[in-house]
């Protein structure tokens, strides 16, 4: 039911603006979304539409220029260093590069434990936090043991960012935001990868925000898909609307860039 | 049958580590390409696909280490040639290559064009930086780039751009084997398809004579070439047309790959992924039998204990598995007969 859901997330005249005077860049325009609970939400743009930076603001990593960020219905407040801590209690995010995501001098027992004490638990037995640690290496198809005493760049790239969905587990935040998560791993760990996002959703009904520039991607994960060009969203609705019946020109670019096996791939167009 | 371009014969090579092990990273591997024909080559990371791609180039340098087997381009057996030789003659003029990560592979303090008088001095240092200039731009224009990037420095071109200006450079002696590895997984969509109209551009001119092209993504690799060889471990595992490969996959290990094909086409969303589990043997210490065995649904006892030939069929399709052609599809089937149940 469309009128049960709750909203999640939302932002009204969303902009942000770099440089000022004749160098002034508008990285994102005015943007305006709902990001309803529970759901997979892809945002799908060329490089430079600014999806990045919107995924930024969205995190509180860089101040927005105008516009505000509603997050579960108030108005958010990341002022204060100690504000902004709690806040990114409820919101976390797995970037693009997991090779640089990690402290490489942390071993990975003191990156899942440094989430466990985030999350309030450092007061609890060791065997408990093992345990914690065992089931959340096992959510992503690791074996704790083996981890253990290892340092994060001993790993493969699609290890890495299953570790990644990992501390993702144990924190259980209430939105994620995936900056193109998979677009460094190869197609195999990939599709693990896809799944494991999905797994989240349903077990802890954690909201997802994906982006990416492949719309094949998008309409394979998401519920609800919106489109970006040149800072704005330009398109937006359920998965199925927006890929199988697009509306802008832009969007129909989009899904003919994407290399196809069923259908004839249009090198023409370019 | 039209000209060979490239042919390789049981090519072997490894890396020797610093502990003095050895790894074989592409182990007997044979191909043939012939003359207007691209190969595709599929496979997880650590395949041993890029190491492939270095190997057929004949220029070895620590840790890889040519062990045996021949490298034939266009009648011209490179495998025992002096390497300084290979960098002169082979290079740039015989079999080019496209590095992976085209965003680094440019000098950030060289204007592009000095880039190129660099690769043009190596093959005929009497030639002049007018000359240089002329045919460069006159090769930038043919292959659609404006003439403008030669004076540039590669800060200030987007990632499209400076793989396209990669992709110029190394064609630029017009060769008659291009390589490319993964030219496009760093790219977004739109510049990775004006990437691959620029390799088919080249093709169609009949600049470059015929192309290896290495990448993970299977949609892609069904656009862009005519032939499709999986590897594993550093073996072919399955070898055939780019429909075969990935509309009737023989090779467990293929037909897995293809599970995680994700396009945007109707019904994809109902559609669970199949990934394979695991990963790729250790190859400092590979498995005795077949290499695949350990990741493998189907595997039987023999599969462990005694190694597997690369099976020709009929129609220049092979692969690498004990059970015959009828056996493998039928139990595929069966599979998605129960998937649809």
């Amino acid at each position: 039911m469309p009128d049960e859901k709750k909203i999640c997330m939302s932002g009204s005249g969303l902009t942000k603006v770099f440089g000022f005077g004749r160098e002034k860049c508008l990285a994102v325009d005015h943007v305006d979304f709902n990001f309803y609970e529970g759901e997979i939400i892809s945002i799908v743009g060329e490089s430079g539409s600014g999806k990045t930076t919107l995924a930024k603001m969205l995190l509180g990593l860089i101040s927005t220029t105008e516009g505000e960020v509603y997050f579960q219905g108030e108005k958010r407040d990341i002022s204060t260093q100690k504000k902004k801590t709690e806040y990114w209690k409820n919101i976390q995010a797995i970037f693009q590069d997991p090779y640089s995501s990690y402290n490489i001098f942390n071993k990975i027992d003191a990156v899942l434990l440094d989430c466990i004490h985030m999350k309030g638990g450092r007061k609890l037995p060791h065997a408990k936090k093992v345990e914690l640690m065992a089931e959340a290496c096992g959510f992503v198809n690791m074996k704790f043991e083996e981890l253990t005493n290892k340092y994060p760049f001993e790993l493969s790239g699609g290890q890495m960012q299953r570790l990644m969905i990992a501390r993702i587990f144990l924190l259980k935040p209430k939105i994620l935001l995936a900056d193109e998560p998979t677009s460094m791993i190869d197609a195999c760990s990939r599709a693990t990868i896809l799944d494991m996002l999905m797994q989240l959703r349903n077990e802890i009904g954690m909201t997802i925000i994906f982006i990416t520039h492949d719309i094949g991607l998008a309409y394979y994960i998401s519920d609800s898909v919106y489109i970006m060009e040149h800072g704005k969203l330009i398109e937006s609705g359920s998965a199925d609307e927006v890929i199988l019946q697009p509306k802008e020109e832009y969007t129909r670019r989009l899904i003919s860039d994407v290399p196809k096996i069923h259908e004839e791939w249009d090198l023409s167009t370019v | 049958m039209s000209r060979v371009m490239l042919e390789v014969k049981e090519l072997t090579t490894k890396y020797i580590t610093r502990f003095r092990e050895d790894i074989y990273a592409v182990d007997h591997v044979s191909l043939k390409v012939e003359e207007g024909k691209s190969l595709g080559i599929a496979g997880e990371s650590g395949c041993g696909k890029s190491t492939l791609a270095l190997s057929l180039m004949g220029y070895y340098f620590a840790p890889l280490h040519y062990t045996n087997g021949e490298i034939i381009i266009d009648g011209r057996n490179i495998s025992g040639m002096d390497p300084d030789d290979v960098r002169k003659s082979i290079l740039g003029e015989e079999i080019s290559y496209i590095p992976q990560c085209a965003m680094n592979a440019l000098n950030p303090t060289q204007k592009i064009i000095n880039f190129i008088e660099d690769v043009y001095q190596a093959h005929d240092p009497y030639k002049t930086k007018e000359e240089i200039y002329e045919l460069a731009r006159e090769c930038f224009n043919v292959l659609g780039l404006p003439a403008d990037v030669l004076q540039k420095y590669p800060v200030e071109l987007s990632g499209g751009m400076k793989q396209r200006t990669v992709i110029a450079i190394s064609v630029i002696l017009f060769p008659k084997v291009l390589i490319a590895d993964e030219p496009s997984s760093a790219l977004d969509v739109t510049s990775q398809k004006m990437v691959i109209k620029m390799l088919q551009n080249l093709m169609e001119k009949g600049l470059i004579k015929s192309m290896i092209f290495i990448t993970h993504e299977l949609p892609l690799l069904y656009n862009v070439t005519d032939d499709i060889m999986v590897m594993y471990a550093g073996q072919i595992v399955e070898k055939g047309t780019a429909k075969e490969v990935v509309f009737d996959p023989l090779h467990p290990y293929a037909k897995g790959l293809m599970g995680s094909i994700i396009v945007p086409e109707k019904g994809l969303r109902g559609i669970k992924l199949a990934a394979i589990p695991g990963v790729p043997p250790n190859l400092k210490k590979p498995p005795v039998g077949c290499q695949f065995a350990e990741r493998c649904k189907y595997v039987q006892p023999e599969c462990k204990t005694r190694s597997v030939d690369l099976r020709e069929v009929e129609g220049g399709r092979a692969y690498r598995c004990i059970f015959s052609e009828e056996k493998l599809r039928d139990v595929y089937l069966r599979e998605a007969y129960q998937n649809a149940r």
